[in-house]
């Protein structure tokens, strides 16, 4: 691959992901509205809300420290927007795959969190700061159950001797629910509720909207945001969901159908891009939008037990599983 | 982590997105704890009582609908009662019923009102919008009983302005039908929602003893155990024929704890009262007159004419509400309104409540009490252009000051006013 098409594959995958994550965006708001008995905005509204968030004063407030402020919306947007490079699309390897793992999807999907946590820290709000202290709470209660899942899933792919166990196309080339038992099935399920509790937390939202909490803290962590730095946080948002929601693909639902319909060439190349587009909305429908409207806000102590003990249970006995059934099967 | 450790200020309003009117919290947070709160009212004081003093007594009728939208029943009631009070004017009995349906069907839209902000402040919105929702049919009643969504202007001195015809009759019962079909509904989603359950178990709790002392009133002190209920300790209008019973926890079987879950179970089962009340007066209500001094001129020369103070009490979906006026013969317009709103109240409860409490409980805490600030602003002091605060010693002495004043005018003229006494001055200043 040369640095020219990588170039060239990098922009269509980072232009084509933002313009999925709006439209996503405006799809997850129409069907929560429809859930609620509304009429919604239309689909388009998240380009119009990023139209005018652009072109509105950004404020900086005085008793913020300014460069964290400022730089924290661009670290966000920057991390998240690097996660689609290492997702695979569709039958597509991921762009930057051989430049990094899975690990590294891990700490980038980490890193947009911890720049709203300092950016909240910034702003000097004291909003803002409960906002952040929450972001950080929420971060160190989801990342082991998240950890856990991914570690089980790389392990069990190591052990087929498919190739580098940590690396993302390997691990979507190799769809595992055919490779073991039934214990392992019922392990790899597990993992994967793990894994669907565990996405509306990373992307903060109800019953996991606690950094941002309207009702309490009036936004909290984003409350001194505003024009051009807020819509680069709208933005990362829409992104990053897309990226948690394609990531969830990748580790558990990797399949084309281009190749059982017996379709090849281009032909089935698109239609396997679009099925992935389909997936993904399936994933954000299912973890993200019928979550959001079926639930209250939980509390920050309340979701840190939830996730410590439970969840964290529930993955641990998913990996247990995978690991019985690989002593079993063999 | 030095943030964790040290206590900080969270200010909540007077503009934010939890409270519906202004208010300012102050609160001091340990970490996600709440160790103390101080509460500043006096926001949307408007001058009211000032303004009803400058009108006739008609005016302030109209006036009183609009201390608050909500409760835009339960404060002509009660003016209407202290006036016809101070009057001596009789209410024919049909008034008096078709005044207690429409206090009710106050009471069911308010209370739906209240839950799905409820609702909305655990960020539950899903459930704001099945219960606003479902609220339009009892709003859509109060409009074709009464002309209006919001200020029903029913109440006059001596009646009600409009009849409920009989063609009314089947879309009231229709309206019952429909909210009793309902209400197991909005009982499962309410109580025993698990996400609901865990946001207001045991949270915001102020117990029978605090409820007392702190003079709580409505659904807030009932919700502690207190079977407090005006219609039911000092009826009025029709409600002693009606047998009404405070509502408390125990009644929908659960023992009581006094936090925001048994504020809403009393406030759901309230909805249901107010529907058996509603129905009983559609077959109890006598046929006759609505109102006994129909013209207007002759309405308000009586007026003119009377001299004395009333008093008029009504159980307001949140509570107590009280109105004072003193007339005097000659005078078109009150020499004295006072209006005390159940959030006045219940405000002090906010205290106990908040005592122990974490950031996330604030808003549902706040909204528990169903504050009305705009009823209650009374006072607000501005001195050369800043807020000033007057402690209770400094009230107890503008308390007893204002009594020798009026003590000293009452034996010159003679006993023509019974005095304020000492002793409720003593009470003011403790407010």
């Amino acid at each position: 691959m040369t640095a020219v098409s990588a170039l060239w594959q990098a922009a269509l995958v980072l232009g084509g992901g933002t313009l999925l994550a709006l439209v996503y965006k405006g799809f997850d708001r129409k069907l929560a509205a429809r859930m609620q008995g509304r009429i919604g905005p239309p689909i388009r509204q998240p380009f119009l809300d990023l139209g005018k968030l652009l072109v509105k004063e950004t404020v900086v407030p005085r008793t913020a420290v300014r460069w964290v402020f400022n730089l924290m919306p661009f670290l966000a947007l920057v991390a998240a927007g690097t996660v689609l490079l290492y997702l695979p699309v569709g039958p597509f390897a991921p762009v930057l795959s051989g430049y990094g793992d899975v690990i590294v999807v891990l700490y980038l999907l980490a890193l947009p969190a911890i720049a709203m946590a300092l950016g909240g820290f910034a702003s000097g709000s004291p909003y803002g700061v409960v906002g952040a202290q929450r972001e950080l709470v929420m971060l160190m209660s989801y990342e082991f159950p998240l950890a856990v899942v991914v570690v089980a899933l790389a392990w069990r792919v190591a052990e087929l001797g498919a190739g580098p166990a940590f690396s993302l196309a390997t691990l979507a080339g190799n769809p595992l629910w055919a490779q073991v038992g039934p214990l392992g099935v019922l392990g790899l399920a597990l993992l994967l509720v793990a894994l669907l509790v565990v996405t509306p937390a990373e992307l903060s939202k109800i019953p996991f909207d606690i950094p941002e909490a309207e009702t309490e803290i009036a936004g909290g962590l984003v409350v001194e945001y505003s024009g051009v730095n807020l819509a680069l946080f709208y933005l990362a948002d829409a992104i990053k969901t897309v990226a948690m929601a394609a990531l969830v693909v990748a580790l558990f639902i990797p399949y084309g159908i281009a190749g059982p319909l017996g379709i090849g060439g281009i032909g089935g190349q698109i239609l396997d891009v679009a099925f992935f587009f389909l997936k993904v909305f399936a994933v954000i429908f299912a973890a993200v939008t019928t979550v959001r409207v079926a639930f209250a806000r939980l509390k920050v102590d309340q979701i840190a037990r939830g996730f410590w003990i439970p969840l964290t249970a529930v993955a641990l006995a998913g990996l247990l599983l995978l690991v019985l059934d690989k002593a079993v099967v063999g | 982590m030095r943030e964790l450790e040290k206590t900080f200020q969270v200010p909540i309003g007077p503009v934010h997105p939890a409270l519906k009117e202004p208010i300012r919290f102050t609160f001091q947070v340990e970490g996600e704890r709440i160790v103390g709160v101080d509460i500043k009212p006096g926001f949307a004081h408007r001058g009211i009582e000032f303004m009803g003093t400058k009108r006739n007594l008609i005016q302030v009728l109209y006036l009183s609908e609009r201390i608050c939208g909500i409760c835009s029943i339960s404060h002509p009631i009660a003016l209407t009662q202290a006036v016809e009070n101070a009057a001596g004017i009789e209410v024919p009995p049909r008034a008096q019923y078709i005044r207690v349906i429409v206090s009710e069907l106050e009471r069911i839209h308010s209370h739906l009102l209240w839950a799905g902000v409820a609702a909305h402040e655990l960020g539950f919105d899903t459930l704001l919008h099945l219960t606003w929702k479902v609220r339009e049919k009892v709003m859509d009643i109060l409009e074709e009983i009464t002309g209006n969504r919001v200020d029903y202007a029913i109440p006059i001195f001596g009646g009600v302005r409009r009849d409920i015809t009989p063609e009314q009759y089947p879309q009231v019962q229709d309206m019952l039908r429909y909210y009793r079909g309902l209400f197991e509904e909005l009982a499962e989603r309410f109580l025993r929602d698990a996400s609901v359950e865990a946001r207001t178990r045991d949270v915001g709790v102020l117990t029978p003893e605090e409820a007392e002392a702190l003079s709580a009133v409505g659904p807030t002190a009932r919700a502690s155990g207190l079977r407090k209920d005006v219609r039911q300790d000092w009826p009025y209008l029709v409600y002693g024929d009606l047998g009404i019973k405070a509502i408390t926890p125990e009644d929908y079987g659960t023992e009581t704890r006094g936090d925001v879950y048994d504020r809403v179970i009393v406030r759901l089962l309230e909805v249901a009262q107010s529907m058996d009340i509603i129905e009983r007066c559609l077959e109890d209500m006598p046929a006759g007159e609505i109102t006994s001094i129909p013209k207007v001129p002759a309405l308000l020369a009586q007026l003119k004419k009377a001299e004395g103070e009333g008093i008029g009490r009504h159980e307001a979906p949140r509570g107590e509400v009280i109105h004072y006026i003193r007339l005097e013969a000659g005078k078109e317009e009150p020499v004295v309104w006072k209006v005390k709103a159940p959030t006045y109240s219940n405000l002090m409860s906010w205290v106990p409540m908040f005592r122990d409490q974490e950031i996330a409980d604030i808003p549902i805490i706040a909204a528990s009490i169903d504050p009305c600030m705009c009823c209650m602003d009374r006072v607000h002091l501005v001195r050369a252009g800043r807020d000033e605060l007057v402690w209770k010693e400094k009230l107890l002495a503008l308390s007893r000051e204002k009594t020798k004043r009026i003590q000293s005018r009452v034996t010159a003229s003679g006993p023509r006013v019974t005095a304020l006494s000492p002793r409720s001055a003593d009470h003011g200043g403790e407010a």
